[in-house]
């Protein structure tokens, strides 16, 4: 007998797949042209219900399921971050799904399901479950990609998402097969005690075929090359989504795998991915005229950032990475979908060019995003200044010097094409006039809602990053 | 009036932001805009005007301290405060700031919010540089000072102002990481972001790891400051910068970033790592005398006025470096007061370049000649302020340059006698040009019916007038405040290096004597 507290320990991702279910029931029933408001509120009235789901869940903490899910601070911490995102999402796709003439409910159902798969990646312990949520939450963003069906780049971007995705989590999965030959069990913390004695070849074989796995959806190097082929061709409040979602998830199944279980063998592996993601991303980003790739590539060089806490690892790193990933995740959603909104139908305008005198088109807008690009260099008063603050004194304290001074370099490097946005915007004249369509109410509250978590990291970051403590805490226990 | 003392700095630091965010929801009315922009500067002066009218001189130390926490971890304080060196650099800037509204009424007239916005975020910012004592907040401010002056310079700037608003943005946000590099060691190494806390931590020798690690720390620090200043070889942002920036970005440019930096060589290169400033003095001098004596020359042979003043700050800054690492009591005050002058002089000479630019878009000095025939006002406005740039007695820059110099023969004879053809060069660089601009025939029939300047004008620039005569005529008013600041930090640094400064007392209350009352 299952007792009813194990139940309100996946609240949130029952909520969410109830709903999405709803939306997949009604959706045929519903008028084709007005329906998909519909549908839409509904969503985004599940990643509410799912947020207030979270809050009683976070009064329950422990194991439910047979110690296959754990709710603690840790995952108490990404629920919210994974949700928010969501939310912001769903907000943003309204407009655009209108503009882009897209009429498919099952839009709605794919984004609620794709997040009840990131929702329990971060509360699973069980390596099984890992990977189940991992597929869930896959398919989901593979669907996602294809959407714009009538582009074949959109088509070719779901395609070569799935082949290339498929392959990254069987080596996941087969590196959970190699764990669970040389522990005999799956789960996290079961593995954890049973390498406290000297752990056999087989782990480190482990390890690495978890890292290879977990690095793709990360979009961490050498795993890196899907990426900006994926992101430009995608729609972008999808983009919005999978370049936070599931890349938050997925790191908080990283820490998971790499600390909970005490792995070993992980140091130099992550350390060069770190130091390569931060240098491919960023010169990769300096030549991109496409503010989608230009985006893409900047993922690639951010999820490098958060690799360098993973180097510092311990207490203090582990807190600056889920610091990061959330900060991260506020900008940069923050940022897409101001690009989705700009794209226009079809998405026409997604060039350096079209951005060029955006600052006189569109001030409103342009403020925001000059804010949020502020953000993804580092400056203060903006959520990614401490980010990055966290993470390279946590190194620091560390004594990764070396992997320091690589990330310090790079984010000056970073500066230059975040910046030439920015030029672009304000100091050049457009050549064609296009006028920005208004901003509508979604939109908009969407933005708040991304800005405001922008700023207020970027001021008071003091309680998020007491609480992130305590998950890393809650980690390591 | 407790409140107030405890408050003020805050109060003065963040009037300008709050202004701002009202301006931010302001009906886009240019007139209005300018009208509010200005009324806030103002306010702020006013307040700000608290800070030296109530200050205790002579007493050690900061005041109107304020220290709370602000992020428990890591253990950030918003700490500010004012001692007499940065108590006047605040009160520049609020001076400074209406005049650039003022200076910039009718030359701005696109995207006027936006520009006063930038204007009011960047006054904050640089307010927050000379108040916060908290080297996180200190980084944080500083950093702050980038992007405003960089939008400035990009949107409202001339010709080639994208590639100057980059170029200058990226070479201080790659100096500035050097620093953030430093602060983190600092605060890995002491637990503590306070500047007075780590300076403690420093002289009780309880850092460890500090002997090793001192000289690449001093050297973060300076990077970051000497680019600010800038310093030979690192300055070559700056000429770009200041041709291509709309008047009030150069006012505010040369007037208070500048001083930015010589102000961080002097508070944290000296404050914190004493004997790495007196083991590094012998380059340093050398590179500030270098730039003296470079940026004079090659101030002489610019075709483009506003370039040929933005090179004499190279050369003025490089009087003020020369002054603090004199270490000696003279050279110091003078290097404090000086950057004082540099920002009334040649913040009025930029205001004044803006003048004629507004009437005939260009600073060509070909273009120009007989100006005084046509505009006697202005020429009558000009000669005064460039002779108080160049050092005439009785106005500011004589006063400063001299206790500069004064300093520089005491700690070396060699360094005095370089620096001081500086005074040489610039009477030349600043008379030649003045001799091709305003004296002869008008040739240029283009400048034969220029208007002489207004009302609007006259008022900008009669502050600046006056302050120049008045800083010349009384400097004690000034060093009053300054001198003992300048003396509790070379205490420390003298405790710190073991050596006495050479003999300069005697030199000093001589001077005293002759100016004080």
């Amino acid at each position: 007998m299952i007792p009813t507290v194990d139940y309100i320990r996946i609240l949130p991702e029952l909520v969410l797949s109830v709903f999405g279910i709803l939306i997949m029931l009604l959706d045929p029933t519903l008028p084709r042209a007005t329906g998909k408001k519909t549908l839409g509120l509904i969503a985004l009235v599940a990643t509410l219900a799912g947020l207030a789901a979270t809050c009683i869940q976070a009064q329950n903490y422990g194991d439910a399921f047979f110690g296959m899910v754990r709710v603690d601070a840790f995952s108490v911490f990404f629920h919210f971050v994974i949700l928010l995102i969501a939310l912001v999402v769903i907000l943003t796709s309204f407009d655009y799904l209108e503009v882009q003439q897209i009429h498919s409910g099952e839009y709605y159902g794919l984004v609620l399901f794709g997040t009840v798969g990131m929702l329990l990646m971060t509360s699973a312990i069980e390596l099984v479950l890992i990977f189940i949520a991992l597929e869930i939450s896959s398919i989901s963003t593979y669907i996602l990609a294809g959407f714009r069906r009538r582009t074949a780049e959109s088509s070719e971007s779901s395609l070569k998402y799935f082949l290339l995705g498929s392959f990254a989590t069987a080596f996941f999965l087969y590196g959970v097969a190699l764990v669970f030959g040389a522990t005999g069990t799956t789960n996290v913390y079961g593995i954890a005690k049973a390498l406290q004695t000297q752990p056999s070849l087989l782990v480190y074989l482990a390890v690495a075929l978890m890292f290879v796995g977990l690095g793709f959806k990360v979009a961490s190097a050498p795993f890196h090359v899907w990426t900006p082929d994926v992101y430009e061709g995608s729609p972008a409040p999808v983009v919005a989504l999978m370049s936070t979602g599931p890349k938050a998830a997925a790191f908080a199944v990283l820490l998971r795998v790499l600390f909970a279980t005490g792995a070993p063998g992980w140091f130099w592996m992550v350390w060069v991915s770190a130091a390569l993601s931060m240098t491919i991303g960023n010169i990769g980003a300096l030549v991109q005229n496409n503010i989608k790739r230009l985006l893409a590539y900047s993922s690639i060089a951010h999820a490098g950032y958060l690799l360098v806490a993973f180097a510092a690892a311990k207490q203090t790193g582990i807190s600056a990475a889920i610091f990061y990933a959330a900060s991260y995740a506020a900008m940069n959603v923050g940022a897409f979908a101001i690009v989705s909104h700009i794209s226009s139908r079809g998405e026409r305008y997604v060039s350096l060019d079209d951005y060029a005198g955006l600052g006189r088109r569109s001030p409103v807008l342009a403020g925001i995003l000059t804010i949020f690009l502020l953000s993804l260099i580092g400056i203060p008063i903006t959520g990614g200044f401490f980010a990055k603050f966290y993470v390279f004194s946590a190194a620091l304290q560390a004594n990764l010097v070396g992997l320091t001074i690589i990330g310090v370099i790079n984010s000056a490097i970073a500066a230059y094409y975040y910046l030439r946005v920015i030029v672009y915007m304000y100091m050049r004249d457009e050549r064609v006039e296009a006028a920005v369509p208004r901003i509508p109410a979604g939109l908009g509250i969407g933005l708040a809602i991304s800005l405001i978590a922008t700023i207020y990291l970027g001021v008071l970051p003091g309680r998020v990053l007491e609480y992130a403590l305590r998950g890393a805490q809650d980690l390591l226990k | 009036m407790n409140f107030i003392n405890e408050n003020i700095v805050t109060i003065v630091t963040f009037l300008p932001l709050a202004g701002a965010l009202l301006l931010l929801v302001f009906p886009r009315r240019a007139r209005d805009l300018r009208y509010f922009a200005l009324g806030i500067s103002l306010v702020t002066l006013l307040a700000s005007l608290h800070l030296p009218w109530h200050f205790q001189r002579g007493a050690d130390g900061f005041q109107y301290e304020q220290n709370v926490s602000w992020i428990t971890h890591p253990n950030i304080h918003y700490h500010v405060g004012v001692d007499g060196i940065s108590l006047w650099l605040v009160v520049l800037t609020t001076f400074l700031m209406p005049l650039c509204v003022l200076v910039s009424w009718k030359s701005v007239n696109e995207r006027v919010k936006e520009f006063f916005i930038l204007m009011l975020v960047l006054e904050t910012a640089m307010i927050g540089v000379f108040v916060a004592l908290d080297l996180f907040l200190f980084y944080f401010f500083w950093e702050a000072t980038l992007i405003p002056m960089a939008l400035i310079i990009g949107m409202f700037g001339h010709g080639r102002r994208i590639y100057a608003a980059v170029k200058f943005f990226l070479y201080t946000m790659i100096a500035s990481v050097f620093m953030l590099a430093a602060v983190l060691w600092l605060y890995a190494h002491v637990g503590s972001f306070d500047f007075l806390e780590i300076q403690r931590a420093i002289q009780q020798g309880a850092v460890p790891g500090f002997a090793g690690a001192a000289k690449w720390l001093f050297l973060g620090f300076f990077v970051a400051f000497a680019v600010k200043v800038p310093m030979f070889p690192l300055h070559t942002w700056l000429p770009d910068a200041h041709v291509e920036a709309p008047t009030a970005g150069s006012v505010l440019l040369a007037g208070v970033l500048l001083k930015m930096g010589t102000y961080g060589l002097l508070r944290f290169n000296v404050g914190l790592f004493p004997e790495q400033a007196r083991a590094n003095a012998g380059w340093i001098v050398a590179l500030a005398i270098i730039g003296i004596i470079y940026g004079a020359l090659v101030a002489m042979i610019q075709p483009n006025i506003k370039r040929l003043i933005a090179y004499t700050s190279v050369s003025h800054l490089g009087f003020v470096v020369l002054g603090i690492f004199s270490f000696t009591q003279i050279g110091m005050d003078g290097a404090v007061y000086q950057m004082l002058n540099h920002g009334v002089s040649t913040g009025a000479l930029f205001m004044l370049l803006g003048m004629i630019y507004d009437r005939r878009h260009t600073y060509d000095i070909h273009e120009y000649g007989g100006l005084a025939t046509p505009m006697p006002i202005y020429a009558t406005f000009f000669t005064f302020i460039m002779l108080s740039s160049v050092g005439l007695p009785l106005l500011n820059g004589f006063v400063g340059e001299f206790m500069i110099l004064s300093g520089a023969f005491l700690a070396k004879q060699i360094w005095g006698i370089l620096a001081a053809t500086g005074v040489i060069w610039s009477a030349c660089y600043l008379l030649w040009m003045y001799q091709r601009v305003f004296q002869g025939p008008v040739t240029n029939p283009a400048n034969a019916s220029l208007r002489d300047l207004d009302a609007r004008e006259q008022i900008s620039l009669w502050p600046l007038a006056v302050a120049a005569l008045v800083m010349g005529v009384a400097p004690m008013l000034w060093l009053h405040s300054i001198s003992p600041s300048v003396t509790v930090a070379l205490k420390q640094f003298e405790a710190a290096t073991q050596a006495s400064a050479p003999a300069m007392t005697h030199l000093s209350n001589a001077f005293m004597t002759v100016f004080g009352r």
